[in-house]
């Protein structure tokens, strides 16, 4: 037998084991199926209104980011005091899609998830493919120890239609997150500077800093959509919610709209003028904030999450204020106060999940008071429950950022399109304002570019799409 | 010897081939079904959609400017690597001229050996990592230098027009350290005859190493191209750390489109797996069509 033979045989035997492959091709999608038979649930009474099984496991995987992990196991001791004979699989990752991702299919899951960070699944096709639990039982339970109220009247506005699909809300986002611009209060102390509440105010104030030396301003130039919201907020704040609602609802030139055509004329200025920290569109959020941390920048775009994210590397002192973005002048239909508070940190219960009343119950003590206050003590972030800050000690920023939003008050706006498409925010305008707002490209084509996202989604059978009212 | 073939053949063959059939043919395979479905990768539930996902990727400009990136990174990366390479591998080899009919590398080829070495020893993404703090705009290697010199310096990474090149630039510095290594052992089994009669008869490095060297290692440098090419068509690992196809997917590449498409801004396994076998098949015709291109007649040294 020759070494020809040998190479023949071996084909031979592989070409055989070719049906076998065959047979085992099904399965990366062919687990699940109807198996939710010996799902846990409890009898529902006035102390249990969810029907928990008192001693069903619960497993729970946190993200483990910005807040690590231990407000979480925080939260998993007050549920075990509840219910001592439960026994608690805690776990915490950085990559939530892949380590989840084969076990929805196999219909496995956890029982709560927080589905946060890079490695975030698109809540569009979990959303469309009914893998997550309806949490509406959730919010007409009353709350753990805010007496005579039901969850859902514990909450700030807008909390529960942000995790809202089609009226189903499916999604608890945990935090209140207020975007603005900020800036170091120490800085404008000591350079007597005072921050502007309109926009041509605004770029006075950004000649006169870069006159003395500092860069108006810096962004997140490998993640540009940082620059997004305040260019949109300032388009909302002249045109009204509805512009946001617009882009939400992916109507034709919604990206075009006149409020949006103001507002990127009124940012090009800061382009144009170059009152952008040189080298910005090279950093990524963590170097640019260090920049305007060391003081190389006075203004920066980001969300309440900044303080606690930046806390390393913040000089003694700072002091760093949130600001609503300017207004573009007397015709704006909401006032300066107004800002960007929305509800983030988002936890689902798939509805796949053995112990779906358990992950009710879990969301039920992390808004419950107690929860809500341990977890603003531990990781210095707002939670949507509201008036939960009470008697809490707040870090500087955070209690502008109370500040911010008592004075926004109903004025408070929101969009949810990066919920809704992530891909539209994270990978379209993204890029469309990196372009922006290196300056290679002008306010017209910038707008141009989101609308073609935008319609690209819209044209896009594959993708579910959703609807909210004004 | 005869009847106790087929147990022997049985016991080193079967447990090998069954193991290649379950974790590498099965799961293409797999991907072959998959991309005939609109799977989003989060339930059980799949229909067949048939050839509609090759049908919306034809059409899918992403898709398209990444294939080009693609075929840039295809024209550039093997031949700068396989040039510089081989180039450093004669100077290692055979640069020095010391002595009358002595081959022998240049002054300190040791060390040299040893540096172009480094990059193989660190993971890709320490390199990543690494080559994006020497392309930060602010306190990098590069600005500073270009600082220094009073030239105004790009932002690397942070410019479309630059970012592409600075990736390449990186994918051919980490892989040149390999290749010098494989051409310099092809180089150290050419009979050093040769050499020392092409010495005598005068000839010049360069006409060394095109008309003798080359020829020599023809089998070898079809080799690194195989390899390059098929590196080429993926370079995912250092673009996905250092880019992530940005800005504006002036570095995007076809493995970034497909991961993004699945793990990333969507969920669309049934597309991501039609991208994935595009990927299959231009990989294997570019391996097909080096291994013929570079076709010519072997060398034996008897």
């Amino acid at each position: 037998m020759n070494r020809r033979d040998i190479l023949r045989r071996t084909a031979a035997a592989g070409l055989l084991a070719t049906p076998a492959a065959g047979l085992l091709t099904g399965c990366a999608t062919s687990g699940g199926g109807d198996d939710a038979g010996e799902s846990y649930r409890g009898t529902k009474s006035e102390a249990n209104p969810l029907g928990v099984a008192e001693d069903a496991p619960l497993e729970v995987v946190i993200f483990n980011g910005g807040f690590g992990e231990e407000y979480a196991k925080a939260h998993q001791a007050m549920y075990t005091e509840k219910y001592p004979q439960a026994k608690i699989n805690h776990s915490a990752t950085q990559e939530i899609s892949k380590t989840l991702q084969p076990r929805f299919v196999d219909g496995t899951p956890p029982d709560v998830v927080n589905n946060s960070g890079a490695g975030q699944i698109d809540f569009n096709g979990l959303v469309s493919q009914n893998a997550l639990a309806d949490l509406g039982e959730l919010l007409d339970a009353p709350s753990l120890d805010i007496p005579g109220q039901t969850v859902r009247e514990t909450l700030l506005p807008g909390a529960v239609e942000v995790g809202s699909y089609d009226g189903r809300f499916l999604v608890m986002n945990y935090t209140y997150t207020v975007y603005g611009i900020w800036h170091s209060t120490k800085l404008f102390a000591d350079r007597g500077w005072a921050y502007a509440t309109t926009w041509d105010e605004h770029i006075a104030l950004c000649r006169q800093i870069k006159a003395a030396g500092i860069a108006p301003w810096t962004y997140a130039g490998i993640h540009p959509r940082y620059m997004s919201w305040p260019l949109i907020s300032t388009a909302i704040k002249f045109g009204g919610p509805e512009v946001a609602t617009a882009i939400d609802n992916l109507e034709p030139n919604a990206w075009r709209s006149e409020a949006m055509r103001m507002a990127a004329d009124a940012w090009h200025q800061i382009v144009k003028d170059r009152y952008i920290l040189e080298g910005s569109p090279g950093l990524d959020h963590k170097q640019s904030q260090t920049a305007w941390c060391q003081g190389k920048a006075a203004f920066v775009s980001c969300g309440s999450w900044l303080e606690s994210e930046q806390a390393d590397v913040t000089p003694a002192g700072f002091d760093m204020t949130v600001q609503p973005t300017p207004r573009l002048g007397a015709g704006d239909k909401l006032p300066y106060e107004a800002i960007r508070g929305t509800a983030g940190e988002p936890f689902m219960v798939p509805a796949k999940a053995k112990n779906i009343a358990g992950g009710l119950e879990y969301f039920r003590t992390m808004l419950s008071r107690r929860g809500a206050q341990d977890f603003t003590r531990k990781v210095a972030s707002l939670t949507v429950v509201a008036g939960a800050t009470e008697g809490v000690q707040l870090p500087y920023g955070l209690t502008t950022v109370v500040k911010a939003l008592d004075a926004s008050g109903a004025n408070g706006f929101n969009w949810v399109y990066n919920n809704y498409y992530r891909k539209l925010e994270r990978n379209l305008v993204d890029a469309a304002c990196g372009e922006f707002f290196s300056g290679r490209v002008g306010p017209a084509e910038f707008l141009d570019q989101c609308q073609k996202g935008a319609d690209s989604i819209a044209q896009d059978s594959s993708i579910t799409k959703y609807k909210r009212a004004a | 010897m005869k009847h106790g073939k087929y147990p022997l053949i049985a016991t080193f063959l079967v447990p090998p081939v069954l193991l290649y059939v379950v974790f590498v043919v099965s799961p293409y395979l797999q991907a072959f079904q998959i991309s005939t479905t609109d799977w989003l990768g989060y339930s059980a539930e799949a229909n067949p959609v048939g050839l509609a996902n090759f049908k919306t990727l034809w059409r899918d400009e992403y898709v398209w400017n990444a294939l080009k990136n693609n075929a840039v990174l295809l024209a550039l990366v093997p031949v700068s690597t396989i040039v510089l390479g081989l180039f450093f591998a004669t100077m290692l080899n055979m640069g020095g001229r010391k002595g009358r009919a002595g081959v022998a590398g240049v002054r300190g080829s040791a060390v040299y050996r040893t540096v172009y070495f480094f990059p193989q020893v660190l993971s890709v993404v320490i390199i990543a990592l690494l080559w994006k703090e020497v392309y930060h705009p602010g306190k990098g290697l590069l600005t500073s230098a270009a600082n220094g010199l009073g030239l105004a310096a790009p932002t690397w990474l942070g410019d479309p027009r630059t970012a592409f090149w600075c990736v390449l630039a990186v994918m051919i510095w980490s892989n040149v350290g390999f290749y010098v290594v494989l051409f310099g052992a092809a180089m150290s089994s050419v009979p050093r005859e040769i050499y020392e009669a092409v010495l005598l008869d005068g000839a010049s490095r360069l006409t060394t190493l095109w008309r003798v060297t080359i020829p020599l290692l023809w089998d070898t440098v079809q080799v690194a191209w195989v390899y390059l090419a098929i590196f080429a068509l993926d370079g995912f690992i250092l673009v996905q750390l250092m880019t992530n196809g940005g800005p504006n997917f002036s570095t995007d590449v076809i493995g970034v489109r497909m991961y993004d498409t699945a793990f990333g801004s969507e969920t669309k396994f049934g597309y991501a797996s039609a991208i994935g076998v595009v990927m299959f098949f231009l990989t294997l015709s570019v391996a097909v069509l080096a291994l013929r291109i570079g076709k010519r007649d072997r060398i034996e040294y008897s």
